[in-house]
């Protein structure tokens, strides 16, 4: 059973296993944040809200909101703009001023890697081999906690998802989930995932989605 | 003199029938609204409060921005019907001074340092006002900033104290507010020591 807290919550007096999301303060650990105690391990709190905030290596879905030279900035739904270098498209590339657009567009959609980020949090990425997304499918958004739950442990729900939804799913860490498939594949997938989202802080999850999405199949079959 | 004196008290309670430190009803909604990143509904008897939470995010205008910590934005704003007499719209001297202290009381909760060069913008708009508005916009800004994920050391709760012949009272009513003095003030458990404080 998960222990919701709220800020200032007292959680534990095991001062060295204090993680994520706490503090410790005359030898207690306190909640930091508004979300569910998980103490194996280190005693952290997983947070049911919140921004993305950017780490290297992240694999992230961004949009390009503004072209200036050299870089493309990029909107990866956190608090700070991303920038994309030209010269990730190699060297061989004649990119200029002029023609940046024609490589990648106001609005385009692609997949990227964080590379780097400073303490001025400026934000570095790097394009993903198949970085294009090509207008091809959906784009939904949740938030960038429910992350975790979504993929399960060591990817069980995900797994879980493409199985039964028969569709290309890839989640970003920033909390932006694209779904390729037939039309009433992607409207369950989407649904299944939005329930997800919903539930995060409830056990039994992954059970509940397979039931869940079995009685649609059964009701429609 | 002596004749124009109100009883205000009677058999160790308020005329409305409240013990000295007894509040009146607390209803807190969390996550009214669909739009913001948090979002609380607070009723402290009377008062009607709604507060909404956008952020961490970019900074507008830029030069506001802090290198090393987000700024905290607070608007505190009373609609015209929230009183008996209509309040003229807008912002006033008043509501920029309550925005003001409101902000002070949250500042130091909130880990600021984690979210460099960002605004969390704290929006509380008064629908109902009963004395005490303000202690009521604190209360569900400081729900609203939890439900937003923002990580805090604690929340922040509010109430008003007053004197009715010579004893100190929580939380007073409107009614008895024209002959009697109050002051409001904020839960300010933190401000003392912060250097203490470690997180991770």
């Amino acid at each position: 059973m998960y222990k919701v807290v709220v800020p200032g919550d007292f959680i534990s007096t095991e001062v060295n296993r204090a993680g994520d999301g706490t503090y410790v303060e005359d030898g207690n650990v306190y909640a930091l944040k508004y979300g569910v105690v998980d103490d194996r391990g280190t005693i952290k709190v997983v947070a049911l809200s919140g921004k993305y905030m950017p780490v290297n290596g992240d694999v992230v879905i961004g949009k390009i909101v503004e072209i200036s030279f050299p870089y493309w900035i990029v909107d990866i739904a956190s608090p700070y703009e991303a920038r994309l270098r030209k010269s990730e498209f190699g060297r061989g590339e004649n990119i200029d001023f002029g023609n940046m657009c024609e490589y990648l567009d106001i609005d385009d959609l692609i997949v990227a890697k964080v590379m780097n980020v400073d303490v001025m949090m400026r934000i570095d990425l790097a394009l993903k081999n198949e970085f294009k997304m090509d207008g091809v499918g959906r784009l939904i958004e949740v938030s960038p906690t429910k992350v975790p739950r979504i993929i399960g442990r060591s990817g069980s729900m995900i797994r879980l998802l493409k199985d039964k939804c028969n569709c290309f799913i890839f989640v970003a860490k920033n909390g932006r989930i694209w779904i390729k498939g037939s039309s009433a594949d992607m409207d369950l997938a989407s649904q299944t995932v939005m329930k997800i989202a919903n539930e995060a802080h409830t056990s039994g999850l992954t059970d509940r989605v397979a039931h869940f999405l079995d009685s649609f199949k059964s009701e429609k079959g | 003199m002596k004749e124009g004196k109100m009883e205000l008290i009677r058999d160790g309670k308020r005329l409305s029938g409240r013990g000295f430190e007894e509040l009146s009803s607390i209803k807190i909604d969390v996550g009214v609204l669909k739009r913001s990143d948090g979002s609380c509904y607070f009723e402290l008897g009377d008062n009607k409060a709604l507060a909404a939470v956008y952020g961490p995010r970019e900074m507008h205008p830029r030069h506001f921005q802090n290198a090393k910590r987000a700024v905290v934005k607070y608007r505190y704003n009373m609609a015209p019907f929230s009183v008996d007499d209509r309040k003229r719209p807008g912002p006033d001297r008043r509501s920029q001074e309550i925005s003001k202290v409101s902000r002070e009381a949250l500042d130091p909760v909130i880990l600021r340092e984690l979210y460099p060069k960002t605004a969390i913008e704290v929006y509380v708009e008064v629908l109902q006002s009963d004395a005490g508005t303000r202690t009521a916009g604190i209360n569900a800004a400081s729900v609203a900033l939890a439900d937003a994920g923002i990580p805090m050391r604690d929340l922040v709760s509010s109430v008003a104290i007053g004197k009715i012949d010579g004893e100190v009272v929580l939380d007073m009513d409107a009614k008895l507010f024209q002959s009697i003095r109050t002051m409001d003030i904020s839960n300010r458990r933190h401000c003392a020591h912060f250097n203490v404080i470690k997180y991770y």
